[in-house]
Formats: C-alpha cells, structure tokens, sequence
C-alpha cells in the first residue's frame, strides 16, 4: 500500500494502482475520453491530466502509477485550462453538427465540451476531411470527421472481440483510424460484431439501421435477453413509439458485458417484418365443416401459393378468422382425434425459442389436459 | 455446461473444443475464448474436420476423419495412460469401473488411432500432452459430438476422459455442451421431453406420476386405459412418448395423427425435407403456432400467430443453466398473442370438451394465469431445480444458476463439486462405431451441415433480417480447391449437390475450411437446404439423427 493525497484528502492505494483506478475507488470523478473500464489504457486522448506536486508537467491519470507520498490535483486551475484547450484542439477538427447528429445527447465529447465551456476555435478546420458514411457494411456507419483518434475501436476489436480489423494510418494531422490496410470493414475480415460502436465516444461509428430515427433521450430501454443462441447475451432494446429501433450493450450484462455478436445486435428487425403474422388463420374447410379426407386433392392443387390469401376459393385457402373460432376448431379437433385414436395419437412440439413458462404450460397441456408423453423440441435438431 | 462460462474462460489453462465452431455459433463465448488464448495464454486444442475460424488461435488443430471421434478420444486416453497423466486420486475417489474401462482404451493405441481418424501419431501425442499437462483442462463440444448415431458414446467417452484427468466438479474444467438456442436447455429443464416431466422427474417412476398427478387434479389411482384406442383416459401416462424423429415418420405408420407444433420449422430442420414433407402432406391435423409463415405452415390447418421475444415476458436458460428475465418491450403486434395465453386457451377449451378428468380442487389444476409470473410460481412448486428461482428474484438482479432449489440458494455455476448425481461418476468403456452412410462409387464424398454467422436455423428470423442478407443472402457451400479443380469449379460457380434423397443447387465456395472429398452445407435457405440431403439416421438412444455424414456426388451446374 501507499499513501497518497487527492485534492488534500488522505488515501491508501494498492502500490501500481493508476491514479484514475485510486481516484475512482473513492469516487473521485476525473473525465476521460480515451480511458474505458473494459480496456487497456492507451493515455492518448489527454484528458485525465492531473497535477502532481513537484512534477514539471501534467500527468495523464490513467497510465500513471501512483507513488508513496504523491500529492495530485484533479480539478486545479492549471489543469481546468490544460483539459479545455485539449478539447478546443479536438473541437477543431470535428464538424460542428451536434444539432443534427445521432449521437447528440450521449456524446461524451459533447458532454465534456459542455462541462468545460469548450468550443471550436476560431482557426479550426470548417471543411469536411473524409467522405461521410465512408463504408458499405450495412450495420456499422463510419464518419471519420467525427472521429477524436482516442483508439478505443481499435481497443475494442483488439480486446473485446480479438479480431484486430481496426488500426492507425499515417502520421501528424493526417492521422486517421482505418480498417485493416485501408480497405472496406468486410474486407478487414470484420464480423459486424458493433463493439466499436458500443465504445465509440463520439458519432464516428454508430449504427446504420437505425441512423436519424432517434436520439438517446427520445427512446426508452428495455433490457431483454437475446433470442438466438444459447450463450444468454443480455442487452438493451431502444423503443421508439412502441417499435424496436435498435439494440445497446448493457455494462451490466452478465453473460457478455458490452460484447455483442451480429445477430444479437443487428438481426433484430424481423421483429416488425411485414410479413408478421398477426391474426389467426384457418384452412378454408375447417370453417366450412368439411373433411379433410374429402378435399385431399384439391389441397394438392392450392398447396404452392399458401403464403398469399388467395382470392380463388380452395378448401385448403387461408382463411383469417377470430381467435375464438380458431381455438375452438383446435381444441374439438385435438379432442375428436383423442377419441378415436387415443391420447397417443397427439404430438407436441415445444419450442426452444420461447419461454420457460410457455414450454412447462406445452408440457402440462400433453401431460395433464391431453394424457400423452409425446412431447419433445428441437434438441436433436 | 457443468462450468459456468466465465469460470472456463478465466479459469481453464487448457481448452479441448471437439464439434464446436464456437466463434460462429456461440459468438460472444467464442470471443472470451480469443481472449483467454491471447491474453491469458491458454492452450487450445481444436478436433474439427473443418479449418473452422477459431483453428486460427488454436496451439494444436487436429483434422480428423469425420465420424471417428471415438478413436481420436481413445487413442489421446490411451497415450496419458502410457505417459502416466491420469488423476489416480480422481479416479480412487471419485470414480468407479475404471479396470472395464481401461482395457477397452487400451485396444486404441496411438497408431491405430491415427490409422482411423487420419491424423499424425505425433500429433496425438502433442494433443494428449497440451490437454493433460495443463490442468484444468475445460472440455468444449456442440452438435458436431452429438448430431452422430454414436453421439451418445462420443458424450460419454468425453466424460471419460474428463474423469481420466480428474477435470470435472473443478473451477476452469468440467464437461460443457454449447447449446443451440437461445432456450433449448429451458425446454428440457421444463419437460419439453418425451421421458421426463420437468427437472428431468422420469414419466416411468410411480412416485414423480403421483406427485404430478396429485398437483394437477388427475386421477392418482392406476391409471384407465380405453379398450378401443388403448390410451389412458384418467391420470398420467407413464409410457415414454415419442421423440420429435419418431413422432414425424409416424404420420405416416398411422401412429401421430395430430400435430401441435410452436415455434418450430421441422421442414427447414429435420432431415430429409422430402421425407418430411410427405408425411407432413397426409397428417389429419396440424396446428402451427409461429410468428412468419414458414416453410412448415404449408402444411398447416390452423395458423396461430405467436409473438416474438421482444412482445413477452418470461424467462430463457442459457447454456451454462443461468436463468434470465426476458422482458416485453413493445407491444403485441396485431391481433397476435403471447403463446403463454394460446396454450392455456387451448388447454381450458380441451378440458371444457372432457370433464371429469381434472378435478379442479387441486393446487395446479387450473389454467387461469394472468401473466408469465404465475406460472413461474407453478414451476418453482413442481421442478426441485428451479425451486427458488422466482421472476422477482431475478427482477432484483440476482444471478441464478440451477440448481437452485429454495428462495435463500445462490444457485450452482458448477455442477458435480463434491460428487456426482448417481454418487460415483462411472467409467464406461466405449468402441467405434462407423457411420451410418457410407461413401460409395456413387455417392463419393463427404457433406456435413451446420448454420453460419449471419443466420439462424431454419432462416425464419435472418432470412426477414435486411443487413444479415445484405451480407450473407444465397446458401454458399463450402468444396475444397483441390475439389473444385477437379470438378472444374472457378468463381462464383454454381454447383449440383445429390445425395440418396435429394439433390440442391447452391453456389459454391472454393475454401480450404474443408478438406478434400468433403463439403459443407446449411439449411437457412429453403431452395438450398442441406436437410434435402441428409438422412434420418438416429443415435439410438439419443434419437438424434446423423446430420454431420452424408454421402453425395458434387457436380458442376
């Protein structure tokens, strides 16, 4: 252990600890941009500068290792200024859209330039630097202007999904983030997982399908669990008037944290295809009374075009119906088989996408409602 | 998963992942494995025919022949009995019928091993060694163990080696399946089986029949069988059912005349689509409960539409046997219902058409739910192992893996610490067994099936996914350069696929992913689908059928 003081208050701290970790365990605030829990710290972005006592230069507080007897001011005058002008710098290099970008309201370049009364400098670049919209990956929407070069996409490739597609290109102001030598994120062997995105600061990578739709305090969050695989990846669905417009890492996720795959974070917009079922459907000859057994051929002549609802009149056409009309056709159905043909003659397949709840009910309605152990699921398949 | 998985990606120093394109198809869990490789430095030994993705941060890839797993299991067993690596003090204790055991392993010795499964003696060695010396050692496997007819002997020889090196009830070891879906493990857990009632309580045992009847309102008596269709008309029924492989060719021997299927795309997902189709084609009726028409709701007489994950709440069990809220986000969309209303709707109106046989002063007799939570209540009453897992625990950020039998457990990441379920883990001797389907002059290569990144099983979901498509929107099937020269394949060639049962048109992709005399296909799309070729050949005991080997001839288009 060592002793330190932050701001005149006395702390002991496990020797190598960063003077960001000290600072945070007890809740001292220090901003940051290219600092983030889940990743290595690069020091690069400049905005953790402290002031050590006795130290000719500021300190960057996420890479320095605190020592016995170390004196540090976070919020000194000297260190208010140096963070400013570090933003002023970051500022005049980046479009002065806030107005119309997406990421607005949880930017957190915007929310330290707010907090430091910075903005862009008179002699900044007004031009745009790089085509925006750059890449053709259909989730991931690359705006290099916006970009502040604090690495963390790089970071989280490397880190987080161990893929390694993003890197650094050139030199001075010519510095930019590139996808593997330059090319296309695909072509960078990139997975489309969005963890670059999720760790983004700024509105350099954000997310294509749900560009211009809403911002973060036009949408509520529900927190959900994915439903492809079996890995339980938790995470967040933005709604926007009762629709899903997107999904978010959620810190608090305890299968995957912030790691998402591009299923979990981008398959979601089956969820409102129009070719959702949304009442219930019968065959023609059931609402007619009729058999099955009778109409056999001509369910062989309508069987191709059974996803439209034809205007030619089958017995095996689709018919739309009340639900109490359906369930009841069901229920006498399943009940006039049992009694011909026995309970065994029923089968039930539960279903390995839904819920618990919705899979112990299938097995209570063909154990206890029906009398049968025929039920299984996909498990085999 | 007997671990947790975080405890074997922080944990394990050693992974052995034998039929899992874990990248793939269990991203984010593939990710910690990266991780745990690179940053952690540990050892990884990937068995896959297949140059998967995740070979490319493996110590050690071993390409075997598909379908000898066995022999590559024996043969590494047989070579840390000739170092001396087995866990002697495991196997004292915690262990029994070693000696039987032994003497099967011993018939496996390392050149005959690499006889049957093609590869290298010296590359056995290096195997046996990285995952004996490096303790724990973490087990990792998917349906390329178990989608064989020797699946069940591939699950228990992995168990054997396991127990051989004194890696299971361990922190970073232990036996762990991926599952599939997001809930395949909840729909064991909650007697989505033909044997067992939920918690895996056996169908066949007279006491778990009273409990169960007892809580439901039924009959507890011997059970009444009706002469004319001998089927049971008061109580339970302690006659195994069938599984979903039996339940589909007994359309058409006259033994499944009814079908409720909910969630599920047997056309997209069983083998052999055209076997399916023709006993889907002549069953008296179906009803289909799903959120899209779908390749299967062809063959439907009711239609009901269901609703998605983000329209309910409820709970998934993810593969390590964590259970977790799902939560409804947005309305239902439509006129479509939670599926949990449908079943108990359908439930009320069958039991309405036949009284007598639920009386209704039983505690759980009923199906007046009002939401998802009470039904929690019903589970955590009936099933030990979600005894104290309760929406409002898990509404209060608690983590809970099962077992967790009352309201004050903390749950169990890993299983079997102290002992296993039957008491002693018992060693059982296993041999190879060939596959089903051979190659023949006819037929002379290898296809084996499985699903890509960008989709989902049967596609229902992707395939309605605008930007998976714009990446991945045509079925590509994987033929080795040294094929597709010799086939004539060059670019974006299409070719012909035939197998016994079926032939397919997809295009191919020329990769070393798989190797010579082999090719890979999935079945995400229906005019491309792998399962027009495969052949429902079952484990016997499992009944899961042997997607992994079919013979076909590959032709250019």
């Amino acid at each position: 252990m060592v002793n330190i003081k932050i701001n005149g208050q006395s702390i002991q701290v496990v020797s190598g600890k960063t003077i960001l970790q000290a600072a945070h365990a007890h809740d001292i605030e220090i901003p940051t941009l290219c600092y983030h829990k889940d990743l290595n710290p690069t020091g690069n972005c400049r905005m953790c500068m402290v002031e050590v006592e006795g130290g000719k230069f500021l300190q960057a507080a996420c890479v320095t290792p605190v020592w016995e007897g170390m004196d540090i001011r976070t919020h000194s005058e000297k260190v208010a200024k140096d963070r400013k002008m570090t933003l002023e710098l970051m500022l005049a290099n980046h479009p002065q859209d806030c107005i119309t970008c997406d990421v607005s309201g949880e930017c957190e370049l915007q929310d330290l330039a707010y907090e430091y009364k910075a903005s862009a400098p008179e002699w900044g670049s007004k031009g745009t630097r790089y085509p925006v919209d750059s890449d053709p990956n259909p989730f991931i929407r690359v705006d290099m202007n916006r970009c502040i070069l604090c690495r963390r996409c790089i970071s989280a490739c490397a880190e987080i999904q161990v893929r390694d597609v993003w890197g650094v290109a050139k030199r001075g102001f010519d510095e930019v983030i590139v996808a593997g030598a330059g090319t296309t994120l695909l072509e960078a062997r990139c997975e489309s997982c969005g963890q670059c995105v999720a760790y983004c600061p700024t509105g350099a990578l954000s997310n294509k399908m749900n560009y211009g739709m809403a911002r973060a305090h036009q949408v509520k969050k529900v927190t959900t669990t994915c439903s492809y695989c079996g890995v339980g990846c938790q995470f967040d669905l933005l709604v926007k008037n009762d629709k899903i417009i997107g999904v978010q890492s959620n810190p608090n996720a305890p299968a995957n944290g912030m790691a998402l795959c591009v299923k979990g974070r981008y398959g979601y917009d089956y969820v409102h295809h129009p070719e959702r079922l949304t009442k219930p459907r019968a065959r023609r000859y059931l609402l007619e009374g009729k058999d099955k057994n009778d109409i056999r051929d001509s369910i062989r002549d309508t069987r191709k075009s059974n996803t439209e609802l034809s205007n030619i009149e089958s017995p095996w056409d689709w018919v739309e119906t009340e639900w109490d009309i359906a369930l009841d056709i069901v229920a006498k159905k399943f009940i006039e088989i049992r009694n011909n043909f026995g309970a065994d003659s029923l089968g039930f397949l539960t279903s390995a996408k839904c819920t618990n709840e919705e899979n112990y009910l299938m097995n209570k309605l063909a154990r206890q409602v029906v009398g049968t152990n025929n039920i299984d699921h996909c498990a085999r398949l | 998963m007997s671990n947790s998985m975080d405890d074997v990606a922080q944990q394990a120093k050693a992974f052995f992942i034998i039929g899992s394109n874990t990248t793939e198809q269990h991203p984010v869990f593939g990710t910690l494995l990266r991780r745990a490789v690179i940053f952690r430095g540990a050892k990884l030994v990937v068995a896959d025919p297949r140059k998967i993705d995740i070979t490319d941060f493996a110590t050690l890839h071993l390409r075997q022949r598909p379908g000898t797993d066995i022999p590559l299991i024996n043969g590494l067993m047989h070579i840390i009995f000739e170092k001396g690596w087995e866990d002697k003090t495991f196997i004292e204790e915690r262990t029994e019928n070693f000696a039987e055991f032994k003497t099967t392993v011993m018939n496996y010795p390392p050149e005959k091993a690499s006889e049957i499964t093609g590869i290298p003696v010296e590359k056995l060695y290096e195997a046996a060694e990285i995952l004996a010396t490096n303790s724990p050692m973490a087990v990792i496997w998917a349906m390329g163990i178990t989608q064989h007819i020797v699946g069940v002997r591939n699950v228990i020889d992995l168990a054997n080696l396991q127990m051989l090196l004194g890696n299971m009830g361990k922190p970073g070891g232990g036996v762990n399946p991926l599952r599939g879906q997001n809930n395949v493990q909840g729909a064991c857990d909650m007697g989505g089986l033909p044997n067992v009632f939920p918690a895996y309580q056996p169908v066949t045992s007279p006491d778990v029949i009273e409990k169960f009847a007892k809580a439901w309102g039924l009959d507890p008596g011997p059970q009444t069988v009706d002469d004319k269709t001998s089927s049971i008309v008061h109580g339970l029924s302690s006659k195994v059912g069938m599984t979903v492989t039996e339940m589909m060719p007994g359309i058409l021997e006259g033994k499944t005349r009814a079908l409720y299927i909910l969630g599920e795309d047997p056309v997209m997902s069983d083998p052999d689509t055209k076997h399916i189709r023709k006993c889907l084609e002549v069953i008296d009726f179906l009803l289909l409960q799903e959120i899209f028409p779908s390749e299967t709701s062809v063959y439907a007489d009711v239609l009901l539409p269901g609703v998605s994950f983000a329209e309910k709440t409820g709970t998934f069990t993810n593969t390590e046997r964590r259970v977790q809220m799902v939560r409804q986000a947005i309305p239902t969309q439509g006129d479509a219902r939670n599926d949990w209303w449908i079943t108990s709707q359908i439930a009320k109106r069958i039991l309405a058409g036949t009284p007598n046989r639920v009386q209704n002063e039983a505690p759980y007799s009923g199906w007046e739910y009002r939401n998802a939570s009470e039904v929690m209540s019903e589970i955590n009453a009936l099933t030990p192992s979600y005894g104290g897992i309760t929406h409002a625990r898990l509404e209060a950020g608690e983590r809970l893996h099962w077992p967790c039998p009352t309201l004050d457990h903390p749950g169990t990441p890993i299983l079997h610490t102290k002992q296993f379920t039957r008491g002693k883990g018992k060693f059982m001797p296993i041999d190879h067994a060939p596959p089903a389907e051979k190659p023949d002059d006819d037929y002379p290569m290898l296809l084996s099936t499985g699903r890509v990144l960008y989709h989902w099983h049967g596609g229902q979901m992707t395939r309605r996914a605008k930007g998976l498509m714009q990446v991945y929107g045509e079925a590509l099937v994987e033929v080795n350069p040294d094929d597709a020269v010799k086939l004539g394949v060059n670019g974006k060639t299409h070719v012909r696929i035939t197998s016994r049962r079926g032939s397919i048109k997809a295009q191919a992709w020329v990769t070393d992913r798989v190797p010579p005399g082999m090719v890979y296909a999935n079945f995400h799309f229906p005019d491309a689908s792998a399962n027009e070729l495969t052949h429902a050949t079952l484990d016997p005991v499992a009944k899961i059928p042997e997607y992994k080997i079919t013979a076909v001839k590959v032709e250019l288009v």
